[in-house]
């Protein structure tokens, strides 16, 4: 297709509205939230009443200033850098770790018609694969840069574990590609709109309800928070990986983490909640349809962040060989199992 | 105590790791430091260096007379002061020869059993904080924040409590005190049962202490370990039964004793002992004695403050026990009483000149101290951690 200068102009623009809206309010801005929500919803499972001090003169509205008044402490806050024969390391790694998760959002379909994604890529979900394997380099040259031994052995920890679960994680989503047929996720999405058995939405947690639960598990230890914070684990190493960090080196770790719930919650709304599908409705094209339809998305992937909040604030901490033991012997298998008993199904469908 | 990480000709260099853990740690509470031979992150050598909170204790003590002792030994286990308090007049009492009286005993009993539901609740907070779960800890801790009001109403504060005199206690009893104890245990105990639900059968808690921190009754017993760390291997042994003092042998109650003394038993046994303390606390409201708090004697009590200022015998009573002290006669004596973490012991030793000439303490996580190596060489890393917590160091207590 050969592109005119004009329509070259429109695609990086229309893109860069796209990447605006979605990533930078959307995705950033929940994450910022998060880290205020994440201390008050802590705060009601525990009976607590949380951060409520931050406030704009008489404004408090609960504490939600402190999203603000965070980010403003940390940006003058000493930068420390260890005594390390690798600085730029130490000062590159929050920002390694964080780009690859804002990159995934590139494929995510957010609404319906093939514009509501800020890269239609054919190959979607390998290129989720393919770059939130990076997000490990983060972490571990961080915990190399330190030149500390409680990073060492927090660097140590989270890249054998994420290493591990990448595997069962990108087979608990092959049952998904199988059923749908299509690696493209809005298309993906676009299959989920069918009817079950006549009263059930064709959702991924329908088809795959076992390969949801795998993708829960694999996913949460992948952005490494409880259970499976073994890397950082305040009372074994201190910090972790990312001891030796303080202000916005620290600051961006733990943005990185709160996107990476925000990513979690969007690709599984996409792959199993249906993505910007409401059941009993079809694809919109008015602008009201549509923006019915982005809200749907942006509601199934809160709730999938709301999931991960509570199962956090649950569950005690793993020890490192048993989430290795559960990575290797339980949840490999579990997703190999759900490949087989898969290829079972579509191949005696594909034959009646 | 010297520092040998490791024995030279076993190690060579650039293959094991040694990690300073401690003196600051977030889990190395009450401030303990251990350096650990690493291979990888299995503990191949550990050495524990206490006495990082050491404060004299014994030695200020002999400072003053034997009534100023009391408020130090407050300080010893900080998360159960009353009980020291009780331990330490104990001793004296028993070198003296003074009986006290049916409701001062029963007064001490309650305020031992109230501190050892804070202990306790301090123990498995801890615990399941530093395993991650950090709901369980507010849990417990809320349960905590119940007694202390009720601690507080009693004595004034908190953790300085310094509520019992030789001879007796400070004070009796506030109005419908039963209530306001029966109502804190009442709120706490629900609380409780939420940290019960969420850590007792999770598969995750269940795996990292089943099988970690192994004690077997033999070591146990030649350590010197006592409390839940003993009772947790399987023998049967609290003082409070065992060897009664106080009132215990008028209270029905069950000594909870484990199997493999591992953590996951240490737990379950704090677990019920909170229940078999509030059983406890239940009979002593229900048997509680009327009559005086503490002995008439002046020569052991203070005289009280009208006889103090309105008579010769009052006043020349009260400043001789001021300034001289307590006339407790010459010779030693040993006393110990059921503590939260085990048998706390008082050895003292007296010249009869109103103060104390020596005084030593038995503190039971000292010994548990002395064990935790050979709880976690051959474990990992991670292991420390619920090891050291259902092992319950008290800082205050080891270092003194």
């Amino acid at each position: 297709m050969e592109l005119t200068g004009h329509l070259v102009l429109d695609t990086v623009l229309w893109t860069l509205i796209k990447v605006l809206g979605f990533l930078f309010v959307f995705v950033l801005g929940t994450a910022l939230v998060l880290t205020w929500l994440e201390r008050k919803y802590s705060a009601l499972l525990q009976n607590r009443i949380g951060p409520n001090r931050a406030n704009i003169g008489s404004f408090r509205l609960g504490g939600l200033f402190h999203m603000m008044a965070d980010p403003i402490k940390m940006l003058f806050k000493e930068d420390f850098t260890p005594t390390t024969p690798n600085p730029i390391m130490h000062r590159l790694a929050p920002y390694v770790g964080l780009v690859p998760v804002l990159v995934v959002f590139a494929v995510i379909p957010f609404g319906p018609t093939d514009q509501m994604q800020i890269s239609a890529l054919g190959v979607g979900i390998l290129f989720i694969f393919a770059i939130s394997s990076l997000n490990v380099y983060g972490g571990v040259m961080g915990a190399w840069a330190s030149n500390s031994k409680w990073s060492l052995l927090g660097g140590l920890r989270i890249s054998a574990q994420m290493i591990s679960y990448e595997v069962a994680m990108g087979l608990s989503l092959c049952g998904i590609f199988m059923v749908y047929g299509s690696l493209d996720l809005q298309s993906i999405v676009r299959a989920q709109g069918q009817v079950l058995f006549g009263f059930l939405p064709a959702w991924g947690l329908f088809m795959q309800p076992l390969a949801f639960v795998l993708y829960l598990a694999c996913a949460i230890a992948e952005n490494k928070r409880a259970p499976f914070d073994v890397g950082e684990a305040e009372s074994e190493l201190v910090a972790g990986y990312f001891t030796e960090y303080s202000a916005m080196g620290f600051s961006v770790f733990m943005l990185n983490e709160f996107v990476e719930v925000v990513m979690i919650g969007c690709l599984g709304a996409t792959l199993f909640l249906g993505g910007w599908q409401i059941p009993g409705l079809v694809e919109g094209t008015t602008p009201g349809m549509i923006a019915l339809q982005i809200a749907a998305f942006l509601l199934k992937a809160l709730f999938l962040v709301w999931l991960q909040l509570t199962i956090r604030w649950t569950l005690p901490r793993f020890r490192y060989d048993q989430i290795m033991r559960l990575g290797w012997k339980i949840l490999l298998p579990a997703a190999l199992v759900n490949l087989l008993v898969t290829g079972i199904v579509l191949m005696a469908l594909d034959r009646a | 105590m010297t520092m040998t990480p490791a024995a030279a000709d076993t190690v060579r260099v650039g293959e094991d790791m040694i990690l300073n853990m401690g003196p600051s740690h977030p889990a190395m509470h009450g401030t303990v430091k251990m350096v650990l031979t690493l291979d990888g992150e299995t503990i191949k050598d550990m050495d524990i260096h206490i006495g990082y909170l050491h404060r004299g204790f014994e030695k200020m003590a002999e400072m003053g007379t034997w009534q100023q002792v009391l408020p130090y030994t407050d300080r010893l286990n900080y998360v159960s002061p009353m009980i020291n308090n009780v331990g330490y007049v104990m001793a004296v009492e028993k070198l003296w020869g003074v009986e006290i009286t049916p409701r001062a005993k029963y007064i001490r009993m309650l305020i031992s059993e109230l501190s050892r539901l804070t202990d306790h609740l301090t123990s498995l907070a801890a615990g399941a904080m530093e395993l991650g779960g950090f709901t369980p800890f507010l849990y417990a801790v809320e349960a905590r924040e119940y007694l202390y009001p009720v601690i507080e109403e009693l004595t004034g504060a908190r953790l300085t409590t310094s509520y019992t005199r030789i001879g007796g206690v400070a004070k009796d009893l506030p109005d419908d005190y039963e209530r306001t104890v029966m109502k804190a245990i009442e709120t706490m105990r629900p609380l409780v049962t939420k940290l019960d639900k969420l850590l007792t059968k999770n598969r995750i808690f269940y795996d990292r202490m089943i099988g970690t921190g192994e004690l077997t009754r033999e070591d146990a017993i030649s350590s010197g370990c006592t409390g839940i760390m003993l009772r947790s291997t399987g023998v049967d042994w609290d003082l409070r039964k065992h060897q009664p003092y106080l009132a215990y042998d008028e209270v029905d109650f069950d000594v909870i004793i484990g199997a493999k003394g591992d953590n996951y038993d240490r737990y379950l046994c704090r677990l019920e002992e909170l229940d078999q303390t509030i059983r406890i606390i239940k009979q002593i409201f229900k048997q509680m004695p009327g009559g005086p708090i503490n002995v008439g004697d002046w020569n052991v009590v203070l005289p009280p403050k009208h006889e103090v200022y309105n008579s010769i015998e009052g006043m020349i009573a009260h400043f001789k026990l001021i300034t001289d002290g307590h006339q407790v006669p010459a010779g030693e004596a040993y006393s110990a009483v059921e503590g939260g973490n085990g048998e706390v012991g008082f050895y003292i030793v007296s010249q009869g000149r109103g103060r104390p000439y020596r005084i030593h303490v038995r503190a039971p996580c000292f010994y548990a101290m002395g064990i935790m190596k050979k709880l976690s060489v051959g474990k990992m890393l991670a292991d420390i951690i619920p090891t050291f917590d259902t092992l319950n160091m008290i800082g205050g207590e080891v270092d003194r």
